[in-house]
């Protein structure tokens, strides 16, 4: 049965056209394919890694930003809280030192004062006493022109020192 | 009575569209036959199922196309022969189309010896088969299917030398072939052979890509396809005889091992039984590669030509069994070409993965101890 028996003619041709077939696509046709598609598999691979990498760094960088932040918060809160206590000190000693100022400016003020009444007072007692004595002697200028009340006078002085003795 | 027949003989030519497979043969043989029915009365035009269809799965020295008005169109293809006696003959088909005589030479009609295939008439009138290398109906499908895969794998191959690949990915039909070639190279071939896949990727791609080709021409029923070139043992034969040399070649040591001296109990190997059925074995492999993929083409091809023939076949039993008979004729002729489209891919697989396995074991590494 020529079904099963293979054709000598069809043979050789196929034997000479498979083999052209298979040399071309061999050589320029299948490895060129495999190949560059082995090369954008490899390179896929390659960036999904480095993806993958990447994303790791950044949640590392992350990670790192956030215990920055954490720091600085806590730097933040540690300086403001130093900056309120210094300022307290500050206040603090400035009203002490102010206080203290104020204490001695009105004491010397109060010096001052006193010693302003007292040489204001002395000034006054010099003044009362020169005036007595000028009026005392005018007084005594007038009284003295007559005898008895010259006596008088003496004794009367000669009292009172007596009983302020 | 003639309206209702050619109503009939209208849906047959839809069938011959519709169901994408249809001899041409059949079309134009049986209406010519019918019109004799209707000239003549009660003559039947019988058709040869026998001619039908062999004449459509076997070879031919020229390509029938079609006959339109009882002319047959074909393409005459070259008969090449070498005579013992006068040497090498080249004509065209064309002069022995109808059992003509030609240079001495003529096709050996049916009862004959090599029926269908060209002998020489010796002087003393007996008939002698010469050398024939004639391009044949499959001869020249196998030149056009081969010429449309190197176009399509160098074009693809192409693609990827003009362009960056790390940037660019084909579309259309080149990312249809890388699809398919990376399908095959991964799933199939290194699945199989492992680290040696590289030096055997191209035969079997090749393979591959030759044998599904040529099952999809197959299913085409007009010009460019429908031979029956994987249907025809010459080319099974050829194809499992690569494989087998692929095998054998290559086979390392612990593969010849396996084969002569395997792990058996030594009264299995001193009269040798086993190294025996090794021996079968290393041949029956091939063998049912060829047949396996041979028979399965070659079985879907009688099968869509038996359904379609039951439009031509009933075409005398009246209208209304024709008719009814088209439609599921139809009906069935589709479901086989989806058929044939499944198993013109999974036979290409199939072949491609058991030669791979084939390869793959004769490349096996013996296993640690």
């Amino acid at each position: 049965m020529s079904l099963v028996t293979p054709d000598f003619g069809l043979l050789f041709w196929m034997t000479v056209i498979f083999a052209i077939v298979f040399f071309l696509l061999a050589k320029f046709g299948f490895p060129m394919i495999t190949g560059m598609v082995n090369k954008r598999t490899d390179y896929i691979g390659k960036s999904l890694a480095d993806a993958r990498e990447a994303q790791r760094q950044l949640r590392d960088l992350a990670g790192q930003q956030e215990k920055l932040i954490d720091e600085t918060r806590k730097e933040q809160s540690r300086i403001l809280a130093e900056a309120a206590s210094t300022r307290d000190e500050i206040i603090a000693s400035a009203r002490e030192k102010a206080q203290a100022e104020t204490a001695g400016m009105i004491s010397a003020a109060r010096k001052d004062i006193e010693a302003e009444k007292e040489s204001a007072l002395r000034d006054v007692r010099r003044e009362v006493a020169d005036l007595s004595v000028a009026i005392a002697e005018k007084l005594v200028r007038r009284e003295l022109s007559e005898e008895n009340k010259q006596t008088e006078l003496i004794d009367a002085l000669i009292d009172e020192v007596k009983s302020a003795q | 009575m003639k309206k209702s027949k050619i109503i009939s003989i209208l849906i047959a030519l839809l069938c011959l569209c519709s169901t994408a497979w249809a001899d041409d043969t059949t079309a134009a043989e049986p209406v010519p036959a019918q019109e004799e029915t209707s000239a003549a009365g009660e003559q039947t035009g019988e058709i040869d199922m026998n001619e039908y269809i062999f004449g459509h799965i076997g070879d031919a020295y020229e390509w029938h196309i079609t006959t339109i008005k009882g002319k047959p169109v074909a393409i005459h293809l070259p008969v090449i022969v070498r005579s013992k006696q006068t040497g090498w003959h080249v004509f065209s088909s064309h002069h022995i189309a109808e059992g003509e005589t030609y240079e001495g030479f003529r096709i050996a009609q049916s009862g004959e010896k090599h029926e269908g295939k060209i002998v020489e008439v010796l002087p003393d009138g007996s008939l002698l088969k010469p050398l024939d290398i004639s391009i044949t109906k499959n001869v020249f499908s196998l030149i056009i299917t081969s010429l449309l895969l190197v176009w399509l794998v160098l074009g693809c191959s192409r693609w990827y030398r003009n362009h960056d690949v790390l940037r660019e990915v084909p579309t259309g039909i080149v990312g249809l072939m890388e699809m398919l070639v990376m399908m095959v190279y991964n799933d199939i071939i290194k699945d199989a052979i492992g680290k040696d896949a590289d030096r055997y990727a191209p035969y079997l791609l090749t393979a591959f890509f030759f044998i599904f080709i040529n099952n999809l021409m197959g299913i085409i029923p007009f010009f460019p396809g429908g031979a029956n070139l994987t249907g025809n043992i010459a080319i099974t034969l050829f194809l499992a005889v690569c494989t087998f040399l692929a095998v054998n070649i290559f086979g390392n040591k612990h593969y010849w091992k396996e084969i002569l001296w395997p792990d058996v109990p030594v009264f299995l190997k001193a009269f040798p039984l086993m190294p025996l059925i090794e021996i079968i074995g290393m041949f029956t492999k091939p063998f049912s590669l060829m047949v396996r993929l041979f028979a399965n083409i070659m079985a879907g091809h009688i099968m869509l030509l038996g359904v379609v023939a039951v439009i031509f076949l009933t075409a005398q039993m009246g209208a209304m069994l024709n008719g009814g008979l088209t439609i599921i004729a139809v009906l069935f002729g589709i479901f086989m070409d989806i058929l044939e489209l499944l198993v013109a891919f999974l036979q290409a697989y199939v072949f491609t993965m058991l030669s791979s396995v084939f390869i793959g074991l004769s490349r096996q590494q013996p296993e640690a101890e």
